[in-house]
């Protein structure tokens, strides 16, 4: 573009003989290069990732797999880690879509700003971090390890994810909606559930299906919460440790056993697969939303 | 809020009754949501602090054994109760940084990519793309990163560099595994580009557009757009985006452990096995027995905390000063 333009528009050509210019041009064909390589650099490793475990991990997947514990599948770790993640967004969704509302709907700006540096700093909490404070606050006390605890981990972690997500789209809430609900007298409790939240249900959805696909895979919390259990069948108790995907591909993996491995692939790809499609999804969802609201 | 009260004065007296059971049921509905918004705020903000009080109570009886000499000793033997989060600091900052030098340059170009150079079709499908490397659970970068990446980096990568860099400790005589303090910096760019590329693309996106064709039109090459209006325009951001990447890579447990290879002492070489404080927790809590050990770990969590809201506290400022300058403007 900007070469067309030096070059195109003046009749003199003061610019395009002198060696100056070729090497301004060739500098900056260069860096357009290497910014194009790193693009592709960044797809190839994303490529070679998932190529990888659908390579390794197709051959272990059966349905035995899926459906049996060990020492022959991974279906009681797929159930425990759904119940796991179940309690903790059923936890986090509405604490954070709460604060998003008190955020867009009563806060003032030095109450809004406080609250939004509390939401960054929780989500640049490593999460070994939440794991050591779920020791701290409930497995240690109650000396046991619980999936509960675990559950309550998670949540911390989704929820900075899920309430910004909701602000964004209560943001993004159009302002003659709220006016017209304001002009006909409707007190501010009822228009926030019948105006403001439906219309942004969407993105709410959006930012927790991605919060989900986010928790899904956390490992560190799991090892201090959840992390003794019997993998050899299924448990749904949330005060028991149950059984889950991504402590036992830890554990496969540090253990050094090629069958061993060949079930850490086979686990890997299920949980890739299922937050692969639940983020993309969310993005499908949320770009449909954004055309909507746009128009 | 206000409205009620204002509404009801005009309205005809015979629907008094029921407009005053309609106002009650209104100001306890909007008492009701407020206090439960509130309450929800209440929540996060004790949550947070309970994390680090939990840090620190954790720690405490470490603290009180060790103090802050815990910082500078190396030695880590849980069987004589001796410990202290020397190498570890070092390790930490070692992996996160050589990490940072390789991922920053090569996430700010994938940020410059797609906000300038891509078509939007293309854009559309590297986008989302990108931000999925972000999407893989560490668990499964790590295994892979054991599995893969490591055997490959040690048979191919270390030697090479040792052959054509060896003159610099940093790139010394490869081991006999591919579990390296290099091994993991790798897994932790591959984490961390994402994050730093995608807020610079925003950034980069939010650069007005008349400026950037001011500067063509006045002869500037795409390059020279880029350094002169771009890049100016939006260094701090990139920078702070580059802090939260760092954050992320200090904090990162479960992919460093697994292909770090647990070493304790301080080396200059990246070939070498290292061990960060998160590693360290994750690696060693499941079977720390004695109250001691324990706590030594939560003390690592501690200093990993401090680092961690330091660097996002910074980022925070940068970002907004940041926002503050683009309003202005």
């Amino acid at each position: 573009m900007a070469e067309i333009g030096a070059a195109g528009f003046d009749p003199t050509t003061p610019l395009s003989a002198s060696g100056n210019l070729r090497r301004r041009q060739f500098v900056s064909r260069f860096t357009e290069a290497g910014a194009t390589g790193a693009a592709v650099l960044a797809i190839a490793v994303l490529a070679i990732l998932i190529y990888t475990v659908a390579a390794r991990g197709a051959g272990a997947l059966s349905w035995e797999f899926l459906t049996t514990g060990e020492p022959t599948g991974i279906g009681p770790a797929l159930i425990g880690t759904a119940v796991i993640v179940a309690i903790a967004t059923a936890i986090a969704t509405p604490v954070g879509v709460l604060i998003a509302i008190y955020l867009t709907e009563f806060a003032g700006p030095r109450a809004t700003r406080f609250m939004k540096a509390t939401l960054d700093l929780t989500n640049g909490l490593p999460s070994i971090i939440i794991g050591l404070f779920i020791f701290g606050l409930l497995i240690k006390p109650l000396e046991k390890q619980m999936a509960f605890a675990a559950s309550v981990a998670l949540a911390v972690i989704q929820l900075p994810l899920i309430a910004r997500g909701s602000l964004e789209v209560l943001l993004l809430v159009p302002g003659n909606l709220r006016e017209a609900s304001d002009a006909l007298g409707v007190s501010r409790w009822r228009s926030v559930i019948g105006v403001i939240l439906p219309s942004a249900l969407g993105g709410i959805v959006t930012a927790t299906v991605l919060a989900v696909a986010r928790a899904a895979g956390e490992t560190a919390p799991l090892i201090f919460a959840s992390s003794v259990f019997d993998a050899t069948k299924v448990g749904l108790n949330p005060f028991e440790a149950l059984p889950n995907i991504p402590v036992t591909i830890f554990f496969l993996s540090e253990e050094g056993n090629p069958t061993g491995f060949t079930r850490a692939w086979g686990a890997s790809l299920v949980l890739i697969a299922v937050i692969l499609f639940a983020s993309l999804g969310a993005r499908a969802l949320l770009s449909r939303n954004r055309e909507r609201t746009s128009r | 809020m206000l409205e009620p009260a204002s509404a009801s004065d005009v309205r005809p007296p015979r629907r008094n009754r029921s407009a005053e059971r309609l106002r009650r049921i209104d100001r306890i509905g909007d008492g009701l949501l407020y206090g439960i918004c509130a309450f929800a705020c209440l929540l996060a903000v004790v949550t947070l602090l309970l994390v680090a009080y939990e840090s620190v109570n954790g720690a405490s009886p470490a603290i009180s054994k060790f103090g802050l000499g815990f910082l500078t000793s190396t030695t880590w033997q849980p069987n004589f109760g001796e410990f202290g989060a020397g190498s570890l600091i070092f390790g930490t900052a070692f992996s996160s940084f050589f990490a940072l030098l390789l991922g920053a340059p090569i996430a700010i170009a994938i940020g410059l990519y797609l906000s300038e150079l891509a078509p939007k079709g293309v854009r559309g499908i590297v986008s989302p793309l990108v931000e999925m490397l972000a999407a893989i659970p560490s668990v499964i970068l790590g295994f892979w990163g054991i599995l893969i990446l490591a055997p490959f980096v040690h048979e191919r990568i270390e030697p090479f560099l040792h052959d054509t860099l060896g003159f610099l400790p940093i790139f010394g005589e490869p081991q006999t595994t591919g579990a390296s303090v290099f091994t993991a910096s790798l897994i932790l760019t591959i984490m961390i580009v994402p994050i730093i590329a995608s807020i610079s693309r925003d950034l980069f996106l939010a650069v007005p557009r008349e400026l950037q064709d001011g500067a063509s039109a006045l002869g500037a090459t795409r390059w020279e757009v880029v350094r002169g209006v771009v890049l100016p325009s939006t260094g701090s951001g990139v920078i702070a985006a580059s802090l939260l990447g760092l954050g992320r890579a200090l904090g990162e447990a479960i992919a460093v452990t697994q292909v770090i290879g647990a070493g304790s002492e301080i080396k200059a070489s990246l070939f070498e096995t290292g061990d960060t404080l998160a590693g360290r927790i994750a690696n060693q809590f499941p079977g720390a027995i004695t109250e001691l050990h324990q706590a030594s770990l939560f003390y690592c969590g501690l200093i990993l905390l401090v680092i961690g809201l330091l660097s996002n506290l910074l980022a925070q400022r940068i970002g907004r000063r940041f926002a503050y300058a683009q309003g202005v403007k």
